[in-house]
């Protein structure tokens, strides 16, 4: 098979599998469960082999197709991997099995539909990451909010109509003002050969630098929500707490990244003079947002919302990582986005497992259960101390390195009489207390103490569930002690990254294959 | 062969095979693992160690064992690290390390977490190989922090009981606060040196250039991270409390090792603090402090492990004196005899607890001597060792840091030597106090627990003979001279040379003063003790609780935290004001489309007469800008 066609199989596998459901007679829910895994597992086999095919040293895009779609306008189906989407392809190929083995015996109702809707949003977050050409890249972004109101609107808890109200109109909201600047942006590159929306040839550097301002801001509103970035989180921790098991481990796992991302492939090169003057902004927001998120799960009753206010803490690293203009900064952010996925996927997972059986999540509920559930206990505390970032885990390797550009790039502002950039990584780094902080409290609240727990006696996690968890926990292990393979696919596209921000660029935008 | 990536994964192998199979195969199965795997790299640190002497004084064995992670130019590379210094701490590590694991096999026999305990101890040893052993920061700081971990989960491993999962929790938040000053000194250094390698640190800051930054501000930096790791004010709340895990752990992570990690990092980048003589002083200061206090509050604690407990934090606190007067060999000289009898110590007292079926107070113990006679002889010369009663070998390493903090050309002052002297008076007095009140004052104990009083296994006693042994002659070696070629000697101020002998003498007469104050008040037993405590009840209220840090640190950090992110954050940011702003932007939308519906009356000509007005407003724009 031609290596493009690999991607392209990839991408449209779960809209394959969207049709196959639909053969499915009804009420043959193990059916339709099977077929969705199947596909879906499938699918990570795929991306196993593109990641492993994928070849680090290679400028520009691999794996390319590039089809004229909307000629008059310039908009092609182009899609590709390149360094910056590559880990997070494979990532959301990876959780794919888990969250239907998640979901397995969880969702009773319309699974069909359900499943359908696992799929298309799996197809809509693959084809964000994977999309090169702008055009494209809106239609899956936007496309990704119908499955997910869905998914929160229908299986959520009992507030859910208020949480997916919420969801939807701070995306909306930040959706509309990307259009904009799309627009805005796609007619200002226009050049002799007509309209494009090509990611590689458009670029905004030309434009004068408060046009340039206030396109970044409306990408980044946009970006800065599906972050989420403080103040604009709130809807984080509602769609969370009501959004079903597998809500919140698309949610966490995989959907708040394409905010990171878009940044990263979007708002930042796109706009590099922009962006370079609002660094200051980005990195204070973003240090808010770790302070500000570990604060905030420390006075949480309620598991899910500890973990969601956790990942605004998180993600702030990732912003901060990116905000430092510095290779081991930007190589940090892209890891601690991949870790961050698997460790939040998790818990959140584990979060579902105990609720299946219990139906609660307030952690008052809970206690000892190291004593009754020892395997949850276990997976549990490696997922947490992953989360603290512990070294050998996922987390340090990208909360270090993150921290590390953050340093790298203070300190030569300090000495230049800059005291910002340096006052704000000292204060980032007091989130790596704050984290071990609310983690370990909700560690020794829920496993420790005297046994205590709604619906006694519970039964330890299955062999499902196991199975799920050892991949996850392999895989936040494997990134911990060897961090170099997936670095190394990421660290031109990292380079290429600083550069057109940096300013420093050749002609990126000739580098085809 | 890659001997020293050996010695780092032989404990690893053994925390995986009890963790994943333990509880499988049985005690006996976990017993042999435990045990074997931690004395085979005891075993393998010889070898290693013969291969270093047969290379010379200042040699270093470097072993790569892979590349972490690649940015750029700059690699992150896992490598180890073995000269002498390395080689003392390994020593100690799977030496000390492997003679308690031996103890535990009788300490911990029928506990129904047999196999995790092991695990637990296997999975700490691998750690803190991996700590003294790394070549740079980097490496140190996985062994760091990993310690910290396996110290949270011994220390609450008896997770049902809520406070010592507390104390787990309370361990490992304080060491974090440590880690971060750590990990800002390890970032500055990164970009000032542009390596994490410690041998290259040390010789960027030796060399006739040092690098652009201040020495003394790393040098604090790294300090907090000891402070963390090694109980010091401010930091120091967190070990009294660790008690809670098995005496074993105390005596292993608690006393002869984990917490001289800090002593370990600071010796091991002597190259900043030799030219820092600030940070040196602050380390001065801050060990002398907290040998002071640790050593007032032991005085008056009845729990036989609190007193040792605050005992070790006072020994802690004089090798950080002699760290900041530049006696760098003299600390690693001091963990060292400390390692022997302070985990004597700790041994004995699980000994006299196991023989009292749980008993941890001091004022319901007495009349053990007979009963538990090498328990108590064991102590006893642990006792006389920490003391510094001569030639016993803490008689040794305490008078070198006396002197140095005295006369050393790099800070030595008569007041770090006075308040030290005091600090060592104070250990003497309640030790022997300790030793009276447990062994050899008549039996307070109630009458059932008296009946079931009983000598240690063979496991456990065997071990307690060889670290009395070791307490005893430990101090025959001249440790500082044989650290020369890592950790350059102190030197005496030469106007004070000719004092060394008779401070020799008054350090005797303090070890001796100590004991014969204690042997005056509890040889009868509590009441002397009682009444003096009567007659200051204020004082003796203070010291009881501690100086009341814990109230305070409650107080001042963890309840306003709680407060801000409570009504500031939560109720008055996220609700009130984002949310809030939202609800209100949501309600005034609501508003004004209800007024803007009006305008759609149902009237043909008002759409007409809106429609042209948009027709005419569009042509007059695009004829303004066409």
């Amino acid at each position: 098979m031609s290596e493009p066609m690999l991607l392209n199989l990839l991408l449209w596998l779960p809209v394959a599998g969207i049709a196959a459901l639909g053969f499915v007679a009804k009420g043959r829910d193990s059916l339709v469960r099977s077929v969705t895994f199947g596909c879906m597992l499938l699918q990570f086999v795929i991306a196993a082999v593109l990641y492993q095919r994928f070849d680090g040293l290679e400028r520009g895009l691999q794996f390319a197709t590039d089809v004229p779609w909307i000629a008059s306008w310039g908009v092609s189906y182009r899609i590709g991997l390149d360094g910056l989407n590559v880990l997070l392809v494979a990532l959301t190929a990876f959780l794919g099995p888990l969250l239907v083995m998640g979901a397995w015996t969880a969702v009773q109702k319309d699974v069909k539909l359900f499943h359908a809707m696992v799929l298309f949003i799996q197809f809509a977050m693959l084809g964000t990451f994977v999309a090169q050409d702008l055009f494209l890249f809106y239609v899956f972004w936007e496309a990704m909010l119908i499955p997910m109101f869905l998914i929160i609107g229908l299986w959520g808890g009992e507030r859910r109509i208020y949480a997916t109200l919420k969801f939807v109109l701070y995306t909306a909201f930040g959706s509309i003002l990307m259009l904009a600047a799309l627009i805005y942006l796609v007619l200002a590159t226009q050049d002799g050969d007509g309209l494009t929306f090509d990611l590689r040839r458009l670029s905004g550097a030309g434009l004068p630098l408060a046009a340039q301002v206030w396109l970044l801001a409306a990408f980044a509103l946009s970006f800065a929500i599906k972050v989420p970035m403080f103040p604009l989180h709130t809807w984080l921790p509602d769609a969370h707490v009501e959004a079903p098991t597998t809500g919140s481990v698309i949610l966490a796992g995989v959907l708040l990244k394409m905010g990171t991302y878009g940044f990263m492939k979007l708002g930042f090169p796109l706009f590099p003079d922009a962006a370079r003057a609002m660094m200051p902004v980005i990195m204070t927001l973003a240090v808010i947002s770790i302070v500000y998120g570990a604060c905030l799960a420390l006075v949480q009753d309620d598991i899910k919302k500890i973990i969601a206010y956790s990942s605004i803490s998180h993600l702030g690293y990732v912003m901060l990582g990116l905000a430092s203009l510095d290779l081991i900064g930007i190589q940090g952010a892209i890891l601690q986005m991949v870790s961050h996925g698997l460790v939040a996927g998790g818990l959140f997972l584990m979060v579902g497992m105990i609720y299946e059986r219990t139906h609660s999540r307030a952690v008052a509920d809970y206690g000892g259960l190291a004593k009754i559930l020892p395997l949850f206990a276990v997976f549990f505390s490696l997922l947490t101390l992953a989360s603290i970032g512990l070294p050998t885990t996922s987390g340090f390797a990208g909360e270090f390195m993150a921290l590390l550009g953050a340093f790298n790039a203070a300190w030569p502002a300090h000495l230049a009489g800059n005291q910002v950039p340096l006052t704000l990584a000292v204060i980032a780094v007091s989130g790596v207390i704050l984290g071990a902080l609310y983690m370990l409290w909700l560690a020794q609240r829920i496993l420790f103490g005297e046994t205590r727990a709604p619906h006694a006696p519970l039964t330890d996690l299955n062999a499902r569930e196991t199975t799920i968890l050892v991949a996850i926990v392999a895989a936040i292990f494997a990134i911990g002690l060897f961090p170099g393979d997936p670095l190394a696919k990421t660290e031109l596209a990292a380079r290429e990254f600083q550069q057109r921000v940096l300013g420093e660029a050749v002609l990126l935008g000739s580098e085809t294959r | 062969m890659n001997l020293l990536t050996v010695i780092v994964l032989l404990p690893l192998a053994g925390f995986v095979l009890n963790g994943l199979l333990g509880r499988k195969l049985g005690p006996t199965f976990v017993s042999v693992v435990g045990c074997g795997l931690p004395i085979l790299a005891f075993l393998a640190t010889l070898k290693a160690f013969s291969t270093l002497q047969l290379a010379g004084p200042d040699a270093a064995l470097i072993e790569h064992a892979y590349r972490w992670a690649a940015v750029g130019e700059r690699a992150f590379e896992i490598e180890f690290y073995f000269d002498r210094l390395s080689a003392v701490m390994t020593l100690i590590v799977t030496g000390v390390g492997s003679l308690i694991h031996v103890y535990s096999t009788g300490y911990m026999k029928g506990d129904a977490g047999y196999a995790r305990y092991f695990a637990y101890l296997n999975l700490f040893l691998f750690f803190m190989l991996t700590l003294v052993l790394g070549r740079s920061l980097l490496v140190c700081f996985v062994g760091w922090e990993g310690v910290g971990l396996a110290s949270y989960l011994l220390i609450g491993f008896w997770f049902e009981d809520p406070a010592k999962a507390a104390a787990g929790k309370k361990a490992f938040i304080t060491n974090r606060v440590g880690d971060a000053g750590f990990l800002l000194g390890l970032f500055l250094l990164y970009w000032a040196v542009g390596t994490l390698n410690m041998d290259e640190i040390n010789a960027a800051f030796m060399a006739p250039v040092a690098p652009a930054v201040s020495a003394s501000l790393v040098g604090i930096l790294l300090f907090i991270g000891a402070t963390g790791k090694s109980a010091q004010i401010p930091l120091h709340v967190w070990l009294p409390d660790a008690m809670a895990g098995p005496t074993p752990v105390s005596a292993l992570i608690h006393a002869a090792t984990m917490v001289t990690a800090g002593v370990y990092l600071v010796a091991r980048m002597h190259g900043i603090y030799e030219h820092a003589p600030e940070a040196s002083q602050v380390v001065a200061v801050i060990g002398l402090m907290t040998a002071f206090f640790a050593a007032t509050v032991a005085l008056v604690q009845t729990d036989i492990k609190k007193v040792l407990a605050y005992s070790t934090v006072s020994q802690l606190g004089l090798m950080f004196v002699a760290l900041g007067v530049g006696a760098y060999g003299v600390a690693v000289f001091h963990v060292y005899t400390h390692a022997f009898f302070k985990a004597c110590l700790f041994l004995g007292a699980g000994s006299v607890i196991h023989a009292l079926g749980g008993e941890q107070d001091i004022r319901r113990m007495g009349g053990l001597a007979r009963r538990i006679p090498v328990t108590f002889v064991t102590f006893a010369v642990a006792t006389a060792a920490i003391a510094g009663i001569p030639p016993l070998a803490g008689f040794f390493s305490k008078d070198e840091i006396l002197w140095f903090a005295f006369a050393s050309a790099q800070g030595g002052s008569p007041v770090l030597w006075a308040l030290g002297s005091a600090a060592a008076l104070m250990t003497s007095f309640y030790m022997f106090r300790l030793l009276w009140l447990t062994f050899l004052t008549p039996s307070r104990m109630s009458h059932e627990v008296e009946h079931h009083v009983h000598e240690s296994p063979w496991s456990m006693t065997s071990v307690l003979v060889v670290l009395a042994v070791l307490s005893a002659v430990g101090g025959f070696v001249h440790l500082p001279e044989f650290l020369e070629p890592v950790l350059p000697l102190a030197t005496a101020q030469e106007s004070l040379e000719h004092l060394e002998h008779r401070l020799v003498y008054v350090a005797i007469a303090v070890a001796v003063a100590g004991f014969l104050a204690a042997t005056w008040l509890y040889r009868g037993g509590l009441a002397k003790g009682d009444a003096l405590a009567a007659r200051f009840p204020r004082l003796h209220r203070l010291l009881g609780g501690k100086y009341f840090i814990d109230e305070l640190y409650d107080a001042v950090l963890g309840r306003p935290l709680h407060w801000v992110s409570d009504r500031v954050f939560l109720r008055a940011g996220d609700r009130f004001l984002i949310d809030g702003t939202l609800d209100g932007l949501a309600a005034t939308t609501r508003r004004v489309a209800g007024r803007l519906g009006r305008i759609e009356t149902g009237q043909l000509q008002w759409y007409v007469a809106m429609a042209v007005l948009g027709i005419v407003g569009c042509l007059a724009w695009v004829w303004r800008h066409v």
